[in-house]
Formats: C-alpha cells, sequence, structure tokens
C-alpha cells in the first residue's frame, strides 16, 4: 500500500497535523511525503526525520505563494504518474482547497476532516462528524486514489528522528496559477488554534462588566466591543502566561469582539488541546463540538444551568472577570513565572 | 455586473437531527437557507451595490428548497434558479459541483460566483473549489472583504496565518466568511416580491448533463454517544481562593 502524505507548510512552517498524517500513513505501508514551495529543503529534511520513506519535493519559483491551481495540478501530475493508493492531508484552509481540486481532475472523492481512518483491504472506511457534530458517519470513496484530510491531535504524532538520512527526489511543477498574493494585512497576527496545546477562549461574557465605563462618546455597540476588548485582555493575558493560544465562541466574533480567525466550533476550527478553559461561554451546541475533545476543560461562567458545565471537568459559577485575574495571578507563583 | 451565489437548503442548526434507520432525521424542524450561504448572499448584494451588478441566487435541491431561493430573494436578489431533479439524490460535493458549473455556464457571462464556506450539513467545505476547478475559473476561498477594481477582484483571505489578500482577474469563484459583514434581514418590500416571484426550475436535460455518479458515499450513520462528564464544581470564598484551588487541579492534571 503506497500513501502520498502532503505536507502543508506556510512560508515553511509546518502543520503539525502533517506529521500526524505521516504516521497514520506508516500504518499503512510506504508513506511518501509531498514538498511543495520554492527553498523547502528543511521542510523536507524533517519530513525524513519524521519517518517518511521517501520524499518528493517540487521546488520551483511558481509554487512561492500556495496558490490552489498551481498545486493542485503539480499534486494531480504526480498521482497520475505514480498511482497511490490514498493520499493523506492535515485538514486547512489550504488543504481542503488543494484536495478538492485535485479530486476533480484524478476524478475522485475527498473525505474531509477525518477522526478515524480504517484501511479493509485495499478501501478505507472514515470516521467523520456531520451536521454540526450532532451526527458521525462513516464513509468510503470508490475512487482511486482515496483522498482524505485528518482533524488535528485526532491522530498521534511519529517520533522525530534528527539527522536520520533518507531519500528525497526532485520532482516538477505543473499549472498555472490563477491569481496572485498581493501580501498579507498586518492587522493581524497568526492564530493556530488547530495545534495549540492550550486554548483558553472568551465568549458574549467577555463583554458583560457593568463595573467598566467606557471613554466618553461611544454608541451602545461601541461600548459593548470596547468592554469586550478588555475581557479579551484578561483572557489573552491568562493564554499568554500559558503559552496557549486565544479562542473565541461564535457570539463574540458576531459580537465583533474579536476577530473570525480565533472562533473556536463546528464552524470556526476544531479544536483538541490538552486544556482548554472557556470564560463566558455558555456552550452552545456547534461550540461544545469544536472543543469537546480537550483533554481536561475548565468552565466559568456566571450561570450555573450554561451547558458549558456538562462537558467540563472542572467548573466555577463565578464573575470571569474576578476569577481569570486571579487564576493568572496564582499560577503565575506557582509557575514560578 | 452578473453575481451568483450559491445556496443550499439545510435544516435548521436548532433541529435536533438523529440518525434514524440509517438515514437523517430532523423531525418537522424547518429547513433554512444554510446560514453560511447568508453571508454568500450578503457578499453578492454588497457587489451589486458597488458595481451596479444583478444577483442571480441558485440553489440544487427538491422543489421545496426553493424557499431558501425565497429567502435570497427577500434579501434582494433579482432572479432565482432551482435546479431540480429525481437524479441527484445521491450527490457527492464533486457531482455538485458539476451540476453547479453547468447551472452557471447556462446562466451565462457570469463575472462572480459566490459561495459560502460551508454548510451545516455535510460540512466539507469543497464545493467551491471544485467548482472552480470545473470551470476552470480562479478560486478566492474564505473571503473576508471583496473589491471590484478595472476587471479584477481583490479579496483579504481569513487564514490560520493572517489576513491574505489576493487578486484575480475576473470572472472568478468566490467562497465567503463571516467578516464579510451580517447578512441583511429580508425587507417588507422583500419578503413581498419573493412570494410573488416565479422561480425557474431546470433538470439535467435542460442543463445537458447527466446525473454524476457518487464516488463518495456513505456506509454508516451513528449518532454520537452522549459524552456528559462529571464535572467537580470549585467553590470558596473569594475569587482568590477560587483560583488557588483551580490551579492546583489543573497543575495535578499534568497538561501545563
Amino acid at each position: 500500500m503506497k500513501t502520498f502524505v502532503y505536507i502543508d507548510h506556510f512560508k515553511g512552517e509546518v502543520q503539525p497535523a502533517s506529521w500526524e498524517a505521516l504516521g497514520l500513513a506508516k500504518t499503512f505501508g510506504t508513506a511518501v511525503a509531498l514538498v511543495f514551495g520554492a527553498g523547502v529543503d528543511e521542510v523536507a529534511k524533517a519530513a525524513v526525520e519524521y519517518g517518511a520513506d521517501e520524499v518528493l519535493v517540487a521546488d520551483d519559483a511558481s509554487l512561492t505563494d500556495y496558490r490552489a491551481e498551481t498545486y493542485a495540478s503539480t499534486l494531480s501530475a504526480l498521482a497520475s504518474s505514480q498511482s497511490p493508493d490514498l493520499i493523506l492531508f492535515p485538514t486547512t484552509a489550504r488543504t481542503r482547497e488543494l484536495a478538492a481540486m485535485s479530486a476533480i481532475d484524478l476524478n475522485t472523492g475527498v473525505l474531509t476532516d477525518l477522526t478515524d481512518l480504517e484501511a479493509n483491504g485495499d478501501s478505507f472506511a472514515a470516521t467523520r462528524p456531520i451536521y454540526e457534530g450532532k451526527l458521525t458517519e462513516k464513509t468510503v470513496c470508490s475512487g482511486k486514489p482515496v483522498m482524505a484530510t485528518i482533524r488535528g491531535r485526532a491522530f498521534p504524532k511519529p517520533n522525530r528522528e534528527e539527522g536520520k538520512s533518507g531519500t528525497i527526489t526532485k520532482v516538477v511543477a505543473a499549472g498555472t496559477a490563477l491569481s496572485t498574493v498581493e501580501g498579507y494585512s498586518a492587522s493581524e497576527s497568526a492564530v493556530n488554534l488547530g495545534d495549540a496545546g492550550i486554548i483558553v477562549s472568551g465568549g458574549r461574557g467577555v463583554s458583560n462588566n457593568p463595573s467598566l465605563t467606557p471613554p466618553a462618546g461611544m454608541d451602545e455597540k461601541q461600548a459593548e466591543v470596547w468592554r469586550a476588548q478588555q475581557g479579551f485582555a484578561l483572557v489573552t493575558e491568562l493564554a499568554q502566561l500559558l503559552g496557549g493560544a486565544v479562542g473565541a465562541s461564535r457570539a463574540a466574533v458576531d459580537g465583533g469582539y474579536i476577530t473570525y480567525a480565533h472562533q473556536v466550533g463546528q464552524t470556526g476550527k476544531v479544536v483538541a488541546p490538552d486544556l482548554y478553559i472557556a470564560c463566558g461561554i455558555s456552550g452552545a451546541i456547534q461550540h461544545l463540538v469544536g472543543m469537546r475533545n480537550a483533554k481536561v476543560i475548565v468552565a466559568i461562567n456566571k450561570d450555573a444551568d450554561a451547558p458549558i458545565f456538562k462537558q467540563a471537568r472542572y467548573g466555577v459559577v463565578g464573575d470571569l472577570f474576578a476569577i481569570v485575574p486571579a487564576l493568572t495571578q496564582t499560577l503565575k507563583k506557582k509557575l514560578g513565572k | 455586473m452578473k453575481i451568483i451565489a450559491c445556496i443550499k437548503q439545510v435544516p435548521d442548526s436548532e433541529a435536533k437531527v438523529k440518525a434514524e434507520g440509517g438515514q437523517v432525521s430532523w423531525g418537522d424542524a424547518p429547513l433554512v437557507i444554510n446560514p453560511f450561504d447568508e453571508y454568500a448572499v450578503e457578499g453578492a448584494l454588497q457587489q451589486k451595490e458597488a458595481n451596479n451588478g444583478t444577483v442571480i441566487a441558485l440553489c440544487i435541491g427538491p422543489e421545496s428548497a426553493k424557499e431558501a431561493l425565497k429567502h435570497a430573494l427577500a434579501m434582494g436578489a433579482d432572479e432565482a434558479i432551482l435546479v431540480s431533479d429525481p437524479a441527484l439524490n445521491n450527490l457527492d460535493t464533486a457531482g455538485a459541483a458539476k451540476v453547479l458549473a453547468a447551472a452557471i455556464k447556462k446562466v451565462g457571462d457570469a463575472d462572480m460566483v459566490i459561495f459560502g464556506r460551508q454548510t451545516l450539513d455535510n460540512g466539507a467545505g469543497l464545493t467551491p473549489a471544485q467548482t472552480a476547478r470545473v470551470l476552470g475559473l480562479p478560486m478566492l476561498g474564505l473571503a473576508g472583504s471583496i473589491k471590484v477594481e478595472g476587471g479584477a477582484v481583490t479579496v483579504e483571505r481569513v487564514l490560520e496565518e493572517g489576513r491574505q489578500i489576493m487578486k484575480a482577474n475576473l470572472p472568478a469563484v468566490l467562497s465567503v466568511v463571516q467578516s464579510i459583514g451580517e447578512p441583511r434581514y429580508p425587507s417588507f418590500m422583500g419578503i413581498r416580491k419573493a412570494s410573488k416571484a416565479t422561480i425557474p426550475v431546470w433538470s439535467l436535460s435542460d442543463l445537458g448533463v447527466s446525473a454524476p455518479a457518487a464516488v463518495v458515499t456513505r456506509s454508516e450513520l451513528m449518532t454520537p454517544p452522549s459524552d456528559e462528564r462529571a464535572i467537580e464544581m470549585i467553590t470558596g470564598e473569594s475569587p482568590a481562593e477560587i483560583a488557588e484551588k483551580l490551579a492546583d487541579k489543573i497543575i495535578a492534571e499534568k497538561v501545563l
């Protein structure tokens, strides 16, 4: 059984679920890692160290910025010439497009955001949540190769063997890009919730601190957003202390408190950190689906009946504006930071 | 400027969705326009206003999916088209993309095709890019803002790594995220107009294509086990005392 594993990276920074995909591929047989980009020798070397039996590298100026069309054409050409049984991807914004397009080229299908994948002979049964996580389905793909994107942290990460040598083969890029990358907006920094080990999240409750007086001249909505930003500052402080990421509920994002990139939930990012601290989040089903696989969940909420408490390991019924800063201070002391 | 907003009808988010005899059941919960597709319609209407355009809402579904199209009309879409055919009951995302591409070609001269980022039911989020691939058009996915100028479209894509600015010549296929702006509520006049509208129904033979065979199929459907957990409530006289107890519990979990 031969599996291609697409190593997804942004400017050389690899999405860790790529290595989880590589580990999964090894359980089925031969794992061939694919690295596309320009100046990606380090990524190829890392793929060897994480256990790839071979690495195919398309290193070309035309692949400098990820563009769906060129990356898909390059992938489709390789799949056509080498006939893998399976192509695995980590689930990211890029791979959803890339796999989608390549599946059209190869006349096959994509099984997305998998939490499990079993091989039965030369076919595969994939497990994935649907209907916002209210149901789970097993799906099969009758096309060849089977294409599948795996959910981050759903499969074990293989060990890295530093300095390991292996076969790295250069391959050619294909296709024509139909768009140009004009740049990146500096206003927003990276939010990598998918592989965060610790996430501290805020919900609608972060705007609910009546003791704060907004600056004069704000209308009601501006004052609400201002209050919420003060609340998120507390959430961020705790996240930073723990070396974690800042998450948010859909209500907080829809309220304009924080950008969409922070949204945890079936319609945002589905996460599975070791520790998830939910501050002022009531726990709508679509949010719970996005975080319930966290190892330890802590919920801090004023409302004792909030559904979030049904998922949590530890709960505090109280005012997040008092509890969160106190927790930050206490942990700072206890952790000697 | 001609803009096509692709929409789907799905069970309401509040619906109690269950697995019954291998089929998805949502009881008597209403079917609604996919919430993410409301953002697609909103994005299309913003571009219609900015560029003196027209918006056509396009949907694959049974006759009852006309209700979702009427919602788009009530929001301000100029026309709506339903693609409906008994042979389309078992579509996968690639099949849906092929049928949508055929319908988009039949509409003709579209400058922009806008999708929501994913649907609430299947949620794979593959159809926008697959439609772009079938049509051979540029794909600008996960756009949080859209600007059209001189025959080209520039979007800010909301990605894990931040906002990426991407540009392509029109025509192009886009998908949008919530940052595009809250979908407008249907106006009273809009609702009246929508209720009187005649929505044409196109069959596969109208499109000149045969039903695409599904490559991806469901083999089993399950209701996930309830995973309510035993919770330990942390109480105390003061925030400091609660924080002290909670910090010890978290440290003892060895997750820091």
